[in-house]
C-alpha cells in the first residue's frame, strides 16, 4: 500500500457512501483480474467474460455488500456519538468543578424543588393514584346515605337493617361493617401490673374476609365465633401484638383479661393492616372483636356498611339494587312502623372515594403549587445559566473556531443542565425521603393513608420525569441564546458591556419578572389559606378547648333495674366529682359520653308538647348523656339551670338542649321550662327543657351544628365516661394527681390519657393546617428563590455598568443619586412582576376558592399584604448591589477597559 | 482445474486472516495469495470472498482503508486488527486439532482396542 495523495483523501467529501465504497471495491479487482488474463493471452473480450465468471450475480453481490456497509456506518456513528457525550460529560464535570460555588447553588436549588415534588407526588400517589391496601380494592365500596347534620348515627345501619340488606341484594358478593361508636381506650388490660388502656373496634364476623385482609398468625373470626357465646375472641394488631405481648409468636390460644372477661386471642392481622389509616385517619387500634349482632339489635343504628360488588358490577348498578330493597327493610323488624326507614340510604361510594374523596381538591392544589415552585427555581437557573454562558461567550467562541459546531455547543450546555439536574434529583430525592419518613410517623394529622406514605417505583419515576422536564425547561433558554448569537462577535468582543451582553440583560429581566409573578401567585394562594386558617381557629366551637382535658373513665354501675343502675352510677360519679374537684388545681369537672369533634349519636325524635309529632320533619338531635358541672367544666354557656346532683333516675325527666334546638322547637320564645315529647303520640315520655346551652361544634370545625340534646346520667345511660377538667395548670402536670385520684376510687382504672381539649380541635384542623403550613412552605421557597434572581439580576448589571457609573460619577453623580437608581431598577422588575403576578393570583384563587373558609378569593387586604412584601424583600435583594454601585471607584472603573 | 478443492465450511475466514497477517492487502490480492500458497490447490470464487471479507469487518476482526495499490490505482485495503489477530490464533489451533483427530482416524490401519471399564 503507497500513502494516499492528499487529493484522493476528498474522495468521500460529502461523508460516507457505502454503496460507491462496494462498487469501486469489486471494480478495482475486475480490472486486476482482467488485465492478469490478459497477460496470460486472453482477448481482452475473453478476459472480461471470464473474469466477472467468478462474481456470480454482480447484483446481488454489490446489494449484499451495501447492506453491510450502511450498517457498519450506522455503528460507527453511534460510537462517534458516545465518544462525544462522554467527552461533553468530562468537560462538564470539568468546568463545574472549577466553578463550585455556582453548581452548588443550583443542585441546592434544584433539589429543593425537586425534593418538594417528590414529597407531595407521593402523597397524592398514596391518597389519590395508588388503590387501598386490599385485593380488588375497586370492588369495596361504602354505603351510606349523604352525610346530613345528625352525624354518623345517619350514615349507620341497624343489625337488622344489615341482616335483611345483606340477604336481600343482589349486587354484592358479601357485606360487612363495623361498629362506628367506640371511642378511644375503651377497654381495660390488666394482668400485666398496673390496668392499661386499650382501643378495640367490634367488627361484624366476615370484617376481614370481605376485606381480604388475611391474618400474619392464627386465623380469623370463625361463624360460631361471629356471634360470642362463652368464649369470647379477638384478632390483634401488628403494632399492638408487638407493643404489648412483645410479638409473642405463640400468642394464638392464650387469654388476656380484657375489662375482666378471659378473651382468647385467635390470630394477629399482618403489619399491612392499618384500620386507622383507612376508616378513621388519624386512630390507633389495638384489637377486633366480633360484633354482637343479637345482643345489638334494639340499639338502633350502630353499624357502617361496607359491602364487595360482585366482579363486573358498576357502582349504578348497586345503587338501583340498593334502592329497589331498601323500602322492605325494617330498621326493627320487631317494629312494622320502621319499614322502608332506610329509603334511599344505600348509597355506595366507592371506598377508595369515601376515605380520600374529600382531599382530592386539596391535593390537587398542593400539587400545583409544587409544579409552581419547581418553575421559579427553573427560571431562576435559566437565569443563573444565562449569567453563566454570558460570561463564557469567548469560551464558546474559541470552542467554535476551533471547529465545534453549533449543536455541539447546544448539546454541550444541555449536557451542563442534566448534570446538574441530576445531582439536584438525587439530593431532592434523600430530601424527599426525609420528609416523608418523617410525615408518615405523624399520628397528629388526621389525613387518611398517611402511615402508608413511601417512595415506590412510581415516585421514582416521577423524580426521573421531574429531573429531566427541568433541566430541558432551564436548559434550552441558554443554549438556543448561545446558539443564535454571532460567535464571532463574542470573540471580538472584549468583554462586559458589549452588545450580546445587553440582550441577555433583558431576557434575564423577562425572566426574573417571571419569577417575581410565579412567587407572587404562591404567596397569595397561601395567604387566602392562611387567613381561612386562622378563620377557622376564630370559629366559636361552643366551648372552651383551652385550659381543660378529659380522660376516659372506667366504672361499674350494676342494678336490678334501670333506675337502681342510674343510682349506682349516680353515686359513684358523684364521688368521681367530688374528689377531682378538691384535686388542687381544678376549677370545674364534669362527666359525658362523647367528646366533640368525635364520635357521636342520636337516638330518637322528640318533638314539643303542643304540636304533632308528624306536623314537620324534626329534626333527629345529637344525644349526650353528661353528669351536673359538665357543661362548665367544657366552658360552654348556659341560659336556664345546669342538671344538679338533686336530678335523680326518680325525679322529673329534665334535659338541656342547644340554641339550634331551641329556634327549631320554638322559635322566638325562650324554651327554657318548656317540655320535648319522645316515642309516638300515643305512647310518650315528657322531658322538662331546663336550660339552653349554646351550638357546640360536633361533626367538624368548619360545618354548620344542628339539634343537640343533653340528659342527665342519671336518668340516661351512657356508653362510657369522659371525665372533663377545667383547670389552668398545664394539664401534663395535673395528669398524675388525676390519675391517682380516680385508682384512689376505683383501683382497676386504667392509666388512659389524660388528653387537653385542645389536642382534639388541633386534631380535627390538622388537615388544613397540614394543607396550609405545606403551601406556605412552597410560597416561601418561591420567595426565597425570586428574591435570589433579583439579586442575580441586579448584582449582574451592576457589574457590567461599573464603567457607565464610574463614568457618571466622575461627571458628578451623588452616590445617592446612584443607588437610588439602582433601588429604582430593582422596584420597576417587582412592581412589573408582582402586577403580573396579581392577575395570575386572581384566577389561582378562583381554582382554590372551594378550600377557602369565610374567606374571599378576592380578599384585598391579603393581595395588598403579599405586594408589599414581595416589593419589601425586592427592594432588600436590591440593596446589596445598589451599595455596591454607589462605593465604585469611578478611577478604578474606568481603568479597567 | 480438476484439482479445485471445495471449501469447507469455516475454513474460508481462518485463510483470510492467516493471508493478512503479512501485512494489509486488497481483495484481488489475498485470492491471490491463498491460491499460490495451495499450489493452485484452493481457488477463491469472488462471490464468496467478499461476503466473507465484509463480515469479517462488520465483527471487528478486519478494518479497512482506502488506499493506493502497486498499479496506482484506488484500491480497499483490509489489514487484522488485534481482535482478529487473537482470532486467527485460536483458529489455527483448533483447525490443527481437527486436522490430527481425522488424519489419525483416516490414517487407521485396524478398529480400535475395546475400552476398559471402571
Amino acid at each position: 500500500m503507497k500513502p494516499t495523495p492528499l487529493w484522493r483523501r476528498y474522495a468521500r467529501l460529502f461523508g460516507p457512501d457505502p454503496e460507491a465504497d462496494v462498487r469501486d471495491e469489486l471494480r478495482f479487482h475486475l480490472e486486476c483480474k482482467i488485465d492478469e488474463l490478459v497477460r496470460h493471452g486472453l482477448s481482452p473480450e475473453q478476459a472480461r467474460r471470464e473474469a466477472a465468471r467468478g462474481f456470480g450475480d454482480m447484483r446481488a453481490l454489490m446489494q449484499i455488500g451495501r447492506r453491510m456497509g450502511e450498517k457498519m456506518e450506522r455503528r460507527k456513528r453511534l460510537a462517534d456519538y458516545w465518544t462525544d457525550a462522554v467527552q461533553d460529560l468530562r468537560y462538564t464535570f470539568r468546568t463545574l468543578r472549577r466553578d463550585r460555588s455556582f453548581a452548588a447553588v443550583c443542585v441546592v436549588i434544584l433539589a429543593l424543588a425537586i425534593g418538594a415534588n417528590v414529597a407531595v407526588f407521593s402523597v397524592v400517589n398514596t391518597l389519590l393514584l395508588r388503590p387501598l391496601p386490599f385485593p380488588d380494592s375497586n370492588r369495596l365500596v361504602w354505603i351510606a346515605p349523604p352525610p346530613s347534620p345528625c352525624g354518623i348515627s345517619c350514615a349507620t345501619f341497624s343489625a337488622d337493617a344489615y341482616e335483611e340488606f345483606r340477604a336481600m341484594n343482589r349486587t354484592y358478593q358479601d357485606v360487612t361493617g363495623y361498629e362506628a361508636f367506640t371511642t378511644p381506650d375503651n377497654l381495660r388490660l390488666t394482668g400485666h401490673g398496673d390496668p392499661l388502656p386499650a382501643t378495640s373496634i367490634m367488627v361484624i364476623g366476615n370484617f376481614f374476609r370481605v376485606l381480604g385482609v388475611k391474618p400474619a398468625i392464627g386465623r380469623l373470626f370463625t361463624p360460631e365465633q361471629a356471634s360470642p357465646g362463652p368464649h369470647p375472641v379477638a384478632l390483634l394488631t401488628d403494632a399492638y401484638w408487638r407493643r404489648q405481648f412483645d410479638a409473642d409468636p405463640a400468642i394464638v390460644g392464650k387469654a388476656i383479661d380484657m375489662s375482666g372477661t378471659q378473651t382468647t386471642i385467635v390470630g394477629v392481622l399482618p403489619p399491612s393492616f392499618d384500620f386507622g389509616a383507612v376508616f378513621s385517619p388519624g386512630a390507633k387500634v389495638d384489637l377486633f372483636t366480633p360484633l354482637d349482632l343479637e345482643k345489638e339489635r334494639n340499639w338502633g343504628n350502630i353499624v357502617t356498611l361496607i359491602g364487595r360488588l360482585k366482579p363486573g358490577v358498576t357502582i349504578p348498578q348497586a345503587l338501583d339494587d340498593g334502592n329497589r330493597v331498601a323500602p322492605d327493610i325494617y330498621q326493627s323488624v320487631k317494629r312494622p312502623e320502621t319499614k322502608g326507614q332506610y329509603k334511599d340510604a344505600f348509597i355506595p361510594v366507592r371506598l377508595k372515594d369515601y376515605v380520600t374523596g374529600k382531599l382530592r381538591r386539596s391535593l390537587i392544589a398542593l400539587w400545583s403549587a409544587v409544579g409552581v415552585v419547581l418553575l421559579i427555581a427553573c427560571v431562576n437557573l435559566s437565569n443563573l445559566l444565562l449569567a453563566r454562558a454570558a460570561a463564557r461567550g469567548r469560551e464558546f467562541a474559541v470552542r467554535g473556531a476551533l471547529g465545534a459546531g453549533r449543536g455541539r455547543i447546544v448539546r454541550q450546555l444541555l449536557m451542563e443542565s442534566f448534570v446538574l439536574s441530576g445531582a439536584g434529583a438525587v439530593l431532592g430525592l434523600g430530601l424527599a425521603m426525609t420528609l416523608i419518613t418523617w410525615l408518615a410517623h405523624q399520628t397528629s394529622v388526621a389525613l387518611p393513608l398517611l402511615s402508608t406514605l413511601r417512595i415506590d417505583t412510581r415516585a421514582l419515576g416521577w423524580t426521573v420525569l421531574v429531573a429531566l422536564a427541568a433541566a430541558f425547561l432551564f436548559g434550552l433558554i441558554p443554549g438556543l441564546k448561545i446558539a443564535s448569537g454571532n460567535l464571532q462577535e463574542a470573540l471580538k468582543d472584549s468583554g462586559p458591556g458589549a452588545g450580546v451582553g445587553r440582550k441577555h440583560q433583558r431576557i434575564r429581566s423577562v425572566l426574573v419578572v417571571t419569577e417575581v409573578a410565579l412567587a407572587c401567585m404562591l404567596l397569595v394562594s397561601a395567604g387566602l389559606l392562611l387567613r381561612s386558617f386562622l378563620k377557622v381557629l376564630d370559629v366559636d366551637l361552643g366551648f372552651e378547648p383551652d385550659h381543660a382535658a378529659s380522660i376516659q373513665v372506667d366504672y361499674d354501675e350494676s342494678g336490678k333495674t334501670p333506675e337502681e343502675a342510674g343510682a349506682n352510677r349516680m353515686a359513684v360519679f358523684g364521688r368521681i366529682i367530688e374528689r377531682i374537684n378538691a384535686v388542687p388545681g381544678v376549677e370545674a369537672a364534669g362527666i359525658v359520653d362523647f367528646l366533640p369533634l368525635g364520635p357521636n349519636r342520636e337516638w330518637d325524635t322528640p318533638w314539643p308538647q303542643g304540636k304533632k309529632p308528624t306536623e314537620r320533619e324534626w329534626p333527629d338531635p345529637l344525644v349526650y348523656v353528661v353528669t351536673p358541672g359538665f357543661v362548665r367544666a367544657m366552658g360552654m354557656r348556659l341560659q336556664g339551670r345546669d342538671f344538679t346532683w338533686a336530678d335523680g333516675p326518680r325525679g322529673e325527666r329534665v334535659v338541656l338542649i342547644n340554641a339550634s334546638a331551641a329556634r327549631i322547637y320554638w322559635p322566638g320564645e325562650d324554651a327554657v321550662g318548656k317540655i320535648l315529647m319522645r316515642g309516638d303520640e300515643k305512647n310518650h315520655e315528657v322531658d322538662r327543657v331546663v336550660g339552653v346551652v349554646n351550638d357546640v361544634h360536633e361533626e367538624s370545625v368548619e360545618a354548620s351544628t344542628g339539634a343537640q340534646i343533653y340528659y342527665p346520667a342519671s336518668q340516661q345511660t351512657p356508653d362510657w365516661a369522659q371525665l372533663v377538667v377545667r383547670t389552668k395548670l398545664p394539664p401534663a402536670s395535673l395528669a398524675p394527681s388525676i390519675l391517682r385520684a380516680l385508682r384512689e376510687l376505683n383501683p382497676r382504672q386504667p392509666a388512659a390519657e389524660f388528653r387537653p381539649i385542645r389536642t382534639i380541635v388541633d386534631h380535627a384542623v390538622s388537615p388544613r393546617r397540614f394543607f396550609m403550613l405545606l403551601v406556605g412552605a412552597f410560597a416561601v421557597l418561591g420567595l426565597v428563590l425570586a428574591t435570589l434572581g433579583i439579586y442575580g439580576v441586579i448584582s449582574y448589571s451592576v457589574t457590567q455598568q461599573a464603567q457607565e457609573i464610574g463614568v457618571r460619577m466622575a461627571l458628578g453623580a451623588g452616590a445617592g443619586r446612584i443607588q437610588r437608581d439602582v433601588l429604582f431598577n430593582t422596584l420597576r422588575l417587582a412592581t412589573a412582576g408582582i402586577i403580573l403576578g396579581s392577575f395570575a393570583s386572581m384566577a389561582s384563587a378562583r381554582l382554590i376558592s372551594s378550600l377557602l373558609f369565610v374567606t374571599s378569593p378576592w380578599d384585598s387586604r391579603v393581595y395588598a399584604a403579599m405586594a408589599l412584601l414581595l416589593a419589601g424583600v425586592a427592594l432588600l435583594s436590591g440593596y446589596l448591589p445598589a451599595r455596591r454601585a454607589s462605593r465604585i471607584d469611578p478611577l478604578r472603573a474606568l481603568r479597567v477597559q | 482445474m480438476d484439482s479445485k478443492l471445495e471449501f469447507l465450511r469455516g475454513t474460508l475466514d481462518v485463510l483470510i486472516l492467516k493471508a493478512l497477517m503479512w501485512g494489509p492487502l486488497h481483495g484481488y490480492a489475498i485470492a491471490d495469495l491463498i491460491r499460490r500458497q495451495s499450489d493452485d490447490a484452493l481457488l477463491l470464487e469472488e462471490g464468496t470472498l467478499y461476503p466473507a471479507l465484509w463480515r469479517l469487518e462488520n465483527k471487528g476482526l478486519l478494518a479497512a482503508e482506502w488506499g493506493l495499490s502497486e498499479n496506482n490505482r484506488k484500491a480497499k485495503f483490509y489489514r487484522l486488527t488485534p481482535d482478529g489477530r487473537k482470532q486467527l490464533r485460536s483458529e489455527v489451533k483448533t483447525w490443527e486439532a481437527y486436522a490430527a483427530a481425522v488424519a489419525k482416524v483416516l490414517g487407521a490401519s485396524q478398529p480400535p482396542l475395546p475400552e476398559e471399564i471402571g
